[in-house]
């Protein structure tokens, strides 16, 4: 984003006023947004991310939620959306961790600077009176010059006295007057442009701000002194109101550090993702989509449609088989979406909203970063990979939060060539459950080995290099269930939103094919591929045909098939490392680039079969 | 000495942040130049944690190898 895309924040909302939520990533804003607007609330997807806006009304101002971030810039898609938001602001609410003072200051002074009316509010109180910190109200209040508001939002309290505070926001006192030589630089700029807040993010060195100004010359370049002044001016207020009692040891804390020691932490990865594999591949994948695809789409939902087609159009026309066939759009795409899917990443969100509001998920990101920085990634690519097992179509769509074009890259092959989704783990499950443990190891070993090698090979090859970590650590919390939910509805709305017509374009697309006669074409053209390099009966062909339009139902497709234990190991791996399904194809195209999609397309076929090819002659 | 000779524990003061980037972002956090830091923890080969007062943050191998600092004593 390097044109002026700001957004016009002006939506349906009739308002008086815009108050805006503001504040450092999990403060609580969401809880004070929840309490502000009640239930009326629309959540919309800021154009180009993947960042969902909520807003809603009270009395006659709207009020925005606004993405967690460390200060207002253009780092990010997070600080570009929150900077839009908040340059458009009448009022701002800025929410504060409280036994985070230094950090979040920080952002509440910029705000001050940007000549904001604001109010504080200071929240967690209760984690200052657990870790023995003692905090001057007053002496804050009239340093910053804006209202402050001691809150405990988690436990209902201070909200009402927010509520109520709003219209005694005021501009408080920014560092530029008592600054003469930053003060000058910025009332020069000041008369050229529209705005206090649009001359701070020029000197700021913001693009986006300072494209909107092309006729402006000779901008100085202030980032960093400014920042410094800032952050003076910051520790020199925490230094006036904070009074820290040397910390006795806290539960949360210690647990906190046990997550960050080797010998410790690892055990309780994998006891988490014991819990994981429980909650997602035994329950969720099983027990509910049991019920939900099984019974209730496949048992009522299809032959219900499947009725109403035979006694309108019927099935022996394009229509009925485009509508109802084999690959219906109104059976198998609605099928898939909702009783299979469905479950699924609603269940993945739930358990990554739970590990990011308890502060778990930066610290396993600690953890496995060295081993991501092997292969051109960093530590934050956890989340996208753990995605993957969920849904490689969503998980590819989070590559965003990755610092890189490269990264991005490395992220979204490694997720179309190693990592199955969890449709076709099931099915895989199913298979290799029948299996000897030496056959299962073959093809854990196998796949985890490709995994990284491939990660190795593009590190080495692509230009450039991993960029490093450089991430907060929340404390460790409980998390609010009622906002946990909230957020897994959300981003669980957004997949439907996002997949769903890709879903519904890939059945049509295959039930062409299956009409032209090009899916037999193709099923004799990879024949001699199959019997001789992969030592497979002929018919495996049409499981990987299948398997192009989508992996798990080329796995299902084996099942039909008689194969010796050997064979179903090396379909299996060929299997998995083929290409990602249409679906996760199109959102790559969307993502990246028609070139790159069809790289990452061409390089997964090659890797299949070499790897089936070598696990046919070497090891059995 | 660069943050990644500190081990769990040791306090020091912040001497230089190279890279610009990592610099703005620091102080952000509240982390500069100057900064008395507690390490509370390193991964073998990889990241090093740094905290102030509750405030925690980690820093990758290679940025951490660029910021030299000034030991100010061990617990």
């Amino acid at each position: 984003m390097n044109d002026c895309s700001q957004i016009n924040i002006d939506s349906e909302l009739q308002a008086n006023k815009k108050i805006v939520l503001a504040g450092n990533p999990n403060v609580g804003k969401s809880i004070f947004f929840n309490y502000l607007t009640g239930i009326y609330v629309s959540v919309s997807n800021y154009p180009g991310t993947t960042l969902d806006i909520s807003s809603g009304k009270m009395g006659d101002a709207a009020v925005y939620d606004t993405p967690g971030v460390y200060g207002v810039g253009s780092i990010n898609d997070e600080e570009r959306v929150a900077r839009d938001f908040i340059m458009s602001a009448d009022i701002i609410i800025n929410v504060v961790d409280a036994s985070h003072l230094e950090r979040d200051l920080f952002l509440t002074q910029q705000l001050i600077d940007l000549d904001k009316k604001i109010i504080v509010a200071l929240n967690m109180m209760d984690e200052v009176e657990k870790n023995n910190i003692s905090i001057d109200l007053e002496n804050l209040e009239k340093e910053l010059g804006v209202p402050v508001i001691p809150t405990t939002a988690a436990k209902n309290r201070g909200l009402d006295r927010v509520r109520d505070s709003i219209d005694s926001a005021v501009n408080g006192n920014s560092i530029f007057s008592n600054n003469s030589n930053l003060g000058q630089k910025l009332n020069n700029i000041r008369t050229a442009v529209k705005n206090t807040a649009d001359a701070l993010m020029i000197l700021e060195e913001d693009e986006n701000i300072r494209c909107n100004y092309p006729e402006l010359q000779n901008i100085p370049d202030l980032r960093e002194e400014i920042y410094t002044a800032r952050r003076q001016r910051v520790d020199q207020i925490t230094n006036s109101v904070l009074t820290y009692d040397q910390n006795t040891g806290q539960f949360a804390r210690k647990l906190g550090s046990y997550m960050l020691k080797p010998a410790t932490a690892i055990p309780m990865l994998l006891v988490l993702l014991y819990f994981i594999y429980q909650f997602i591949g035994v329950f969720i994948a099983q027990t509910v989509v049991d019920f939900t695809e099984g019974y209730i789409f496949t048992d009522i939902y299809e032959p219900f449609v499947r009725n109403i087609i035979a006694s309108s159009i019927g099935f022996d026309n394009f229509f009925g088989q485009l509508l109802a066939g084999e690959y219906g759009i109104l059976t198998m795409a609605v099928t898939y979406i909702f009783g299979l899917l469905l479950p699924l990443v609603a269940g993945f969100y739930f358990l990554l909203s739970l590990l990011e509001d308890s502060g778990y998920l930066p610290r396993i990101a600690v953890l496995m970063d060295r081993l991501l920085q092997k292969i051109g990634l960093n530590g934050r690519a956890i989340i996208p990979m753990l995605l993957g097992f969920g849904c490689v179509t969503m998980a590819t769509i989070t590559t965003r939060l990755l610092g890189t074009k490269r990264e991005r890259i490395i992220a979204i092959f490694l997720l179309g060539l190693a990592i199955p989704c969890s449709a076709q783990l099931g099915v895989i499950a199913g298979l290799i459950a029948q299996l000897d443990l030496v056959y299962i190891l073959v093809y854990v070993l196998t796949i985890f080995a490709v995994y990284v090698l491939a990660g190795t090979f593009l590190n080495k090859v692509l230009p450039g290099e991993s960029s490093d970590l450089l991430i907060d650590l929340p404390p460790i919390r409980l998390p609010d269930l009622k906002n946990v939910f909230n957020k897994t509805y959300q981003q669980t709305v957004a997949f439907v939103k996002e997949a769903g017509p890709i879903f519904v374009l890939g059945a049509a697309l295959i039930t062409v094919m299956q009409k032209t006669g090009l899916l037999a074409l193709i099923t004799s053209l990879a024949e001699p591929v199959t019997v001789n390099w992969l030592g497979l009966p002929a018919e495996t062909a049409t499981a990987f045909v299948m398997g192009i339009i989508r992996r798990d139902f080329g796995a299902a497709g084996l099942t039909a098939i008689a194969l010796t234990p050997a064979q179903v190991t090396i379909s299996l791996i060929t299997l998995t490392l083929f290409v990602p399904c249409i679906a996760a194809m199109m959102i790559m195209v969307k993502e990246r680039n028609f070139k790159e999609a069809v790289y990452i397309w061409f390089g997964s076929w090659i890797t299949a079969f070499i790897t089936g090819g070598l696990v046919n002659f070497l090891i059995f | 000495m660069t943050l990644v000779d500190m081990k769990h524990g040791h306090k020091f003061i912040i001497d230089k942040i190279e890279d610009k980037d990592t610099r703005l972002q620091a102080l952000r956090f509240g982390i500069s130049e100057g900064s008395e830091i507690e390490c509370a923890g390193s991964m073998p080969g990889g990241p090093v944690i740094l905290k102030k007062n509750l405030q925690e943050i980690a820093i990758g191998r290679r940025t951490a190898e660029k910021i030299s600092v000034k030991k100010k004593g061990m617990i």
